[in-house]
C-alpha cells in the first residue's frame, strides 16, 4: 500500500477507536451519580411506583455493561432513541436541528477563515507597528469576554440600538436563502469574532515562525517587496499550520456554536442539548454529546491528516 | 519586586482589587444580595450606582456579590485542577512505562471531547451545586494542567540532580515535591493566570445556561440571564458583567505574560 494511504487509514482507525472510547465515557458520564437517574430525573417527591416505572422504561435494572452495548447498538443503526420528555424519536429532532446548526456553522467558517488569515498577514507585514498592536489587541479584549456576552453586546448596539438585524434569529424552510442569511446575520458575526481572534493569533505566529527562516531572508535580500515575500515565500511554507489552525477553529466553532445559538434563540443542536440537560432527559443529551464529540474529533483527524499530507517529513515517521 | 513593568502593575493592581471585594462583599455592597430594593430596571441614578436589575435589585450589590461566587468558584476549580493536574503530570514524568501511558492515554481521550459539552452531559444527571461545579469544572481542566506539567517534568527528570535524588534512594514523593516541583513551578504558575481566566468564563457561560450557580445567589453569568430580556428594550443591564469579565480577564492576563516573561527571558533569571 502506498505509505501516505496506510497513514490516512492508520488515522482513520485511530479516530474511530477515539470516538468507540469517547461514547463510553459519555456514557460512564450520565452514570457516576451516587443515587439513582430515575430519582434525580423525577425528583423528591416520586412515587415508588413511578421511580420502578421510569428504571423499567430506562432498563436500569440491568447491569450498566449491559445497557451500554445495546445502547451502542442501536447508535450504531441510527436509532437514538426517544425523548423522555416528549417521547419523541430523537433521531427526527435531531437531524433538522444538525442542518441549522451547520448552516450557521458554514456560513460563519466562510466568513471567519479568510478575513482570519488576511488579517494574519496584515499583522506580520506590520509587526509592532500600529496595525499589528490594534489587531492584537482587539483579539485579546475578545478572548477575554465570553462568548455569549460578545452575542448581547452586538446585539444591543446593532439590533437594538441601530436596528439593523433582528435580534433573535429563527429560521424556518419557508424562508428563502437570502431571508436565512438575513436572519442568522448577527450569530454568523458573534462566531466570526470569536474564532477570528484565535485563528488570526495563530496564523500570525505560524507565519512569523516562517519569516524567521533562510530563504526569506535571502527574497528580502534580492529585493523582493515585503508582500511578494509573504505571498510567495512564506505562505507556502506556513500552509500546514494554518491549515491545522483553521481545522483546530472550527472544532472550536462546533462548541461556541451551543451557547450562541441560546443567545439567538436558534433552532439548532446547541439549543437542543441545553433545553434537555436542564429537563434531565438523559438519552438526548447522550445523543447530543455523541454527535458533538464525533464532529470535534473528525475536524480533528483531518487537521491531522492535512498536516502530515503538507509536510514532508511527517510522512515518514522514525 | 523593584522593577515589574507598567502593565503588570497595572494588572497586579485590578486583579487585586477584584479579589479584596470579592472577599470583603457583605462590607461593601451598598444592599442586601437579595434585597428588592427600587423598580425594575431603574436607570442609574445617585441611589443606584448601576441602576437596578429585572427584579428590582441594586445591579452594584449583585455585581459584588457576584463576583464573590464567580472568582470563589473559579479561585477553588483552578486549585484543584492545579493539584490533580500537576501531582499527577510529574508522577506520569517521573515514574513513565505504563503508569505514565495509562495517564496520558486517558487524558487524551477526555480531550477528545469539548469540555463544555461534556460538563453539559455530566451536569444533565448531576445535581447542580457549587461544589460539584468546582468538582466538574477543575477535573476537567486538570487534563490541560496535565499536559504542560508533564511535558515541564519531562525535560527536568533527566536532569543529574534528580539522578542523584534517586540514587541516595529518595522516595517518588520527595523527587515529586522536592525536587521537580520547585524548578517547574514559574511556568506553571503562568498557566495558573490563563487556566484561571478560563474558569471565570467556564463558570459564567454554565450559569448563563442556567447549569451552574442557581439564584436567588449572584453571580456574573446569572445577572446575564436575569437580565437579558431587558436587551430587547434597549436596557444594558446585561451588558455590566461583560466590562466585569473583561477586565479581569486583561489584568490577570498581565500578570501572566509578566511571569512567563521573567521566566524566559535570560536577563530577568528565574529570581
Amino acid at each position: 500500500m502506498h505509505p501516505i494511504l496506510k497513514l490516512v487509514a492508520q488515522r482513520l482507525a485511530l479516530s474511530t477507536v477515539l470516538l468507540l472510547a469517547a461514547s463510553v465515557l459519555i456514557f460512564v458520564g450520565t452514570q457516576i451519580l451516587p443515587g439513582d437517574v430515575a430519582q434525580s430525573i423525577l425528583g423528591q417527591g416520586a412515587t415508588p411506583e413511578n421511580l420502578a416505572n421510569l428504571r423499567e422504561e430506562l432498563g436500569l435494572n440491568q447491569p450498566a455493561i449491559s445497557r451500554y452495548f445495546s445502547w451502542l447498538g442501536d447508535v450504531l443503526h441510527g436509532d437514538l432513541g426517544t425523548a423522555l420528555t416528549n417521547g419523541r424519536d430523537i433521531a427526527e429532532s435531531l437531524g433538522y436541528r444538525l442542518k441549522n446548526t451547520l448552516f450557521l456553522a458554514f456560513w460563519a467558517a466562510i466568513i471567519s477563515v479568510p478575513l482570519a488569515i488576511f488579517l494574519g498577514l496584515l499583522a506580520v507585514r506590520y509587526k509592532d507597528r500600529w496595525p499589528d498592536k490594534l489587531i492584537s489587541a482587539v483579539t485579546l479584549t475578545s478572548i477575554s469576554i465570553p462568548e455569549f456576552l460578545i452575542g448581547y453586546v452586538l446585539m444591543y448596539f446593532i439590533a437594538v440600538k441601530l436596528g439593523w438585524f433582528s435580534s433573535v434569529a429563527m429560521i424556518n424552510d419557508s424562508m428563502s436563502l437570502g431571508e436565512k442569511l438575513n436572519a442568522i446575520a448577527l450569530p454568523v458575526m458573534v462566531l466570526t469574532l470569536v474564532v477570528l481572534a484565535h485563528m488570526m493569533r495563530m496564523t500570525r505566529a505560524a507565519i512569523l515562525n516562517v519569516m524567521q527562516s533562510a530563504y526569506v531572508e535571502t527574497a528580502e535580500l534580492k529585493g523582493l517587496s515585503s508582500f511578494d515575500v509573504i505571498r510567495k515565500h512564506a505562505f507556502p511554507n506556513a500552509i500546514a499550520p494554518i491549515v491545522n489552525v483553521v481545522m483546530l477553529n472550527l472544532a472550536y466553532l462546533v462548541v461556541g456554536v451551543v451557547v450562541i445559538e441560546v443567545v439567538f434563540v436558534y433552532p439548532g443542536m446547541g439549543q437542543y442539548l441545553v433545553d434537555h440537560v436542564s429537563k434531565r432527559d438523559v438519552p438526548v443529551v447522550q445523543a447530543c454529546g455523541l454527535i458533538f464529540a464525533a464532529v470535534y474529533i473528525g475536524l480533528n483527524m483531518i487537521a491531522d491528516i492535512v498536516s502530515i499530507l503538507a509536510n514532508p517529513r511527517l510522512r515518514h515517521p522514525k | 519586586m523593584k522593577n515589574i513593568p507598567i502593565s503588570a502593575m497595572i494588572g497586579l493592581f485590578f486583579t487585586a482589587l477584584y479579589f479584596f471585594i470579592a472577599i470583603f462583599a457583605p462590607w461593601i455592597a451598598p444592599y442586601g444580595m437579595a434585597e428588592v430594593a427600587g423598580d425594575v430596571w431603574e436607570p442609574s441614578s445617585a441611589k443606584f450606582l448601576l441602576g437596578t436589575d429585572s427584579i428590582g435589585r441594586d445591579l452594584l450589590t449583585r455585581m459584588i456579590y457576584g463576583g464573590r461566587t464567580t472568582i470563589f468558584i473559579a479561585t477553588m476549580a483552578t486549585i484543584l485542577s492545579f493539584t490533580t493536574g500537576a501531582t499527577l503530570g510529574f508522577l506520569a514524568a517521573v515514574s513513565g512505562g505504563w503508569i505514565d501511558q495509562v495517564l496520558s492515554r486517558f487524558v487524551d481521550l477526555i480531550m477528545s471531547i469539548p469540555s463544555l459539552i461534556f460538563a453539559l452531559v455530566v451536569l444533565s444527571v448531576m445535581p447542580v451545586t457549587i461544589p460539584v461545579l468546582i468538582l466538574v469544572m477543575g477535573l476537567l481542566d486538570a487534563t490541560r494542567v496535565f499536559r504542560l506539567a508533564r511535558a515541564v517534568a519531562v525535560d527536568i527528570t533527566v536532569m543529574d540532580y534528580v539522578e542523584a535524588a534517586r540514587l541516595r534512594g529518595e522516595k517518588i514523593v520527595w523527587i515529586i515535591f522536592r525536587e521537580i516541583l520547585p524548578n517547574a513551578l514559574s511556568p506553571l504558575v503562568a498557566e495558573m493566570g490563563l487556566r484561571f481566566i478560563f474558569m471565570v468564563l467556564f463558570v459564567s457561560t454554565l450559569s448563563f445556561l442556567g447549569l451552574g450557580v442557581q439564584p436567588p445567589q449572584a453571580d456574573w453569568g446569572g445577572i446575564v440571564k436575569e437580565n437579558k430580556d431587558g436587551i430587547v428594550y434597549g436596557i444594558p443591564a446585561a451588558l455590566v458583567p461583560a466590562f466585569a469579565i473583561a477586565t479581569l480577564a486583561i489584568s490577570v492576563n498581565l500578570v501572566a505574560d509578566w511571569v512567563l516573561n521573567r521566566t524566559t527571558s535570560l536577563k530577568g533569571g528565574r529570581g
